[in-house]
C-alpha cells in the first residue's frame, strides 16, 4: 500500500465504499407530496421558504462557531444543531423548489437577499466575531429553538403532508436543541458574575428581534389548516423562557421592537445589514464555481 | 439468488458499521414491482449526512446481487426512533463499546417537556459494566450519539442517545 496519497491508504483501493462525489439525492424522494385541495401553491411555496430560510440561515450562523466555541464539545454540539437545521432546510427548500422548477441548491445559493424570507433573529451577528459572544449565541438558540419547537409541535397537524412530516421529524431534534440552550442559559446565568453579565447581555441583544417571531404574516393568515399562526405560540414560548430565565437568575428584558422598514421585516424580504455579509460568505463558492461538488 | 430483502437487510450503516440498516431500523420496506426493487429508508436525523451513502450502498449491493433496476425512496413519517434498533442491534452496539439507547416507548401527546438539567439516565459502561457514568456532551461524533465517561474505570464511551 502506498502512503503517498492519504485517501488511497484509507480506501484500500476500493473507492466504491466511499461517498465522495455521490452527490446529494433528492431530499424528498418517496415522500407523499400531494398538495392539499383548495390551497394556493404559491402560498405553500412562500411558507416553505419562510420556515426553510429560518433553518438555513441560522444553520449558517451556528456553523460559524465551529472551531471557535469555548470548548471542543461545544464546537461539536453547535455543528450538530446546525446540521439538523440544515436537514430541515433542505426538505423545505426542495418542497418549494418543486413548484418553482428549481433545486434546493438554486434556492440556497442563487437567490438574492430580497428573496430570502427568514426572520431577523436567524441572521443577526451574535458572534463568534466582534458582533457577539457565546452568551448571545446561546440566548438566540434558546429563543429560536423554543419558538420553532412550539411551532413544529402544531405543524404536525398540517394539511400539507410534507410540512406535517418535516415537523414530526424535526420536533425531536428541536427538543434537544432547546434543552441544550436552556442548560447553558442556567449554567451561565447561575455561574460567575462575568458569565451572568454576558448571558444577560446576550438576552438584551436578541430581545428586540423576538416580536417578529409572533407577528402573523398575510401568507400564514391565508393558509388556514396548513400553516401555524405564530401569534398562537406566544403564551407557550413565554412560559418556557420564563422558566429558564428564573432558573438561571436572569431577568426578562423589556419588550422593545427592532426597527422595520415601512412595517416590513424578514418575512417580506427586508433584512438587516448583517444579511448581505452572511450571504456573501454562504454563496460565493457556488456563484464563483457554478455546480461545484466534492 | 438471494431475495432483495435479504440483500438490503445485510447492507451496513456507513457511520455505525457494526449495524446493518435493518438492525438500525432505518430500512422500512423492500418490495419488488415489475422486476424493479423499491427500497424505502428513513433518516435517523433530518440532516443525517449518511443517508445518501446508504442509498448508494443499497443500489450497489442490489445491483451486484443481480437486481438491475433499483429505486431508493425516502420516508419521513413515522419519524425514526431509537426504539426501532433491534435487540440484535443493541447487543452488537454494546459489543463494539457503544452503549445502546434505553427504550423510550411511544411519544406522549401534549407539550414537549423542558429539561433544565440533563436527565439522569442509568447508562451502563460498555467496558466495565458500571452504572456509574456521566454525560460529557449530549452531541458526539455523529448526530445520533452522545459522549459519556465511566466514573469507575475512567474510560470515555459513546452512547446512542434516545430519540
Amino acid at each position: 500500500m502506498s502512503f503517498d496519497n492519504a485517501y488511497e491508504s484509507l480506501l484500500g483501493h476500493e473507492d466504491s465504499h466511499w461517498a465522495f462525489g455521490t452527490g446529494f439525492s433528492e431530499a424528498l424522494s418517496g415522500v407523499n407530496r400531494e398538495f392539499p385541495v383548495g390551497v394556493d401553491r404559491e402560498d405553500i411555496v412562500a411558507y416553505c421558504l419562510m420556515l426553510g430560510d429560518d433553518a438555513l440561515i441560522f444553520s449558517q450562523r451556528l456553523s460559524e462557531w465551529c472551531s471557535r466555541a469555548p470548548e471542543l464539545e461545544e464546537d461539536i454540539a453547535l455543528a450538530n444543531i446546525a446540521l439538523d437545521l440544515l436537514g430541515q432546510a433542505r426538505m423545505l427548500l426542495t418542497r418549494a423548489g418543486e413548484v418553482l422548477g428549481k433545486s434546493e441548491d438554486d434556492l440556497a445559493y442563487l437567490r438574492d437577499e430580497r428573496d430570502f424570507r427568514n426572520v431577523h433573529l436567524a441572521e443577526i451577528d451574535c458572534g463568534p466575531g466582534p458582533g457577539g459572544d457565546f452568551g448571545t449565541t446561546i440566548a438566540r438558540l434558546l429563543v429560536f429553538s423554543s419558538w420553532r419547537l412550539a411551532l413544529f409541535s402544531r405543524l404536525r397537524g398540517s394539511a400539507d403532508p410534507v410540512l406535517a412530516a418535516v415537523a414530526e421529524k424535526g420536533l425531536k431534534e428541536l427538543a434537544y436543541h432547546r434543552d441544550h440552550a436552556a442548560q447553558w442559559t442556567v449554567r451561565l446565568g447561575d455561574g460567575t458574575d462575568e458569565s451572568h453579565r454576558r448571558m444577560q447581555a446576550g438576552l438584551e441583544r436578541v430581545w428586540p428581534f423576538v416580536d417578529e417571531l409572533f407577528a402573523t404574516h398575510a401568507v400564514e393568515a391565508r393558509l388556514t389548516g396548513v400553516a401555524v399562526d405564530p401569534a398562537s405560540l406566544k403564551s407557550e414560548v413565554d412560559g418556557v423562557l420564563e422558566a429558564v430565565l428564573a432558573a438561571g437568575g436572569l431577568s426578562r428584558p423589556a419588550d422593545t421592537r427592532a426597527a422595520r422598514v415601512a412595517g416590513m421585516a424578514g418575512r417580506d424580504g427586508v433584512h438587516t445589514e448583517a444579511m448581505g455579509f452572511l450571504l456573501a460568505e454562504m454563496q460565493h463558492l457556488h456563484r464563483s464555481l457554478p455546480g461545484a461538488v466534492w | 439468488m438471494t431475495t432483495a430483502l435479504e440483500v438490503a437487510s445485510a447492507v451496513r450503516d456507513p457511520e455505525l458499521p457494526v449495524l446493518t440498516l435493518a438492525d438500525l431500523g432505518v430500512l422500512r420496506d423492500v418490495s419488488e414491482e415489475d422486476g424493479r426493487v423499491v427500497v424505502t429508508i428513513t433518516p435517523t436525523y433530518s440532516g443525517c449526512p449518511a443517508i445518501d451513502e446508504m442509498g448508494a450502498d443499497l443500489r450497489r449491493s442490489l445491483k451486484s446481487a443481480g437486481y438491475s433496476e433499483v429505486e431508493v425512496r425516502l420516508s419521513l413519517s413515522p419519524a425514526w426512533t431509537t426504539d426501532w434498533i433491534s435487540a440484535e442491534g443493541r447487543s452488537k452496539l454494546a459489543a463494539a463499546g457503544i452503549a445502546p439507547p434505553a427504550r423510550i416507548g411511544p411519544s406522549v401527546a401534549g407539550p414537549v417537556p423542558l429539561n433544565l438539567v440533563p436527565p439522569s439516565r442509568q447508562v451502563a459502561c460498555p467496558q466495565c459494566g458500571s452504572p456509574n457514568t456521566s454525560e460529557i456532551s449530549r452531541f458526539g461524533s455523529t448526530a445520533c450519539k452522545a459522549l459519556r465517561r465511566c466514573n469507575a474505570c475512567a474510560e470515555p464511551f459513546e452512547h446512542v442517545k434516545e430519540i
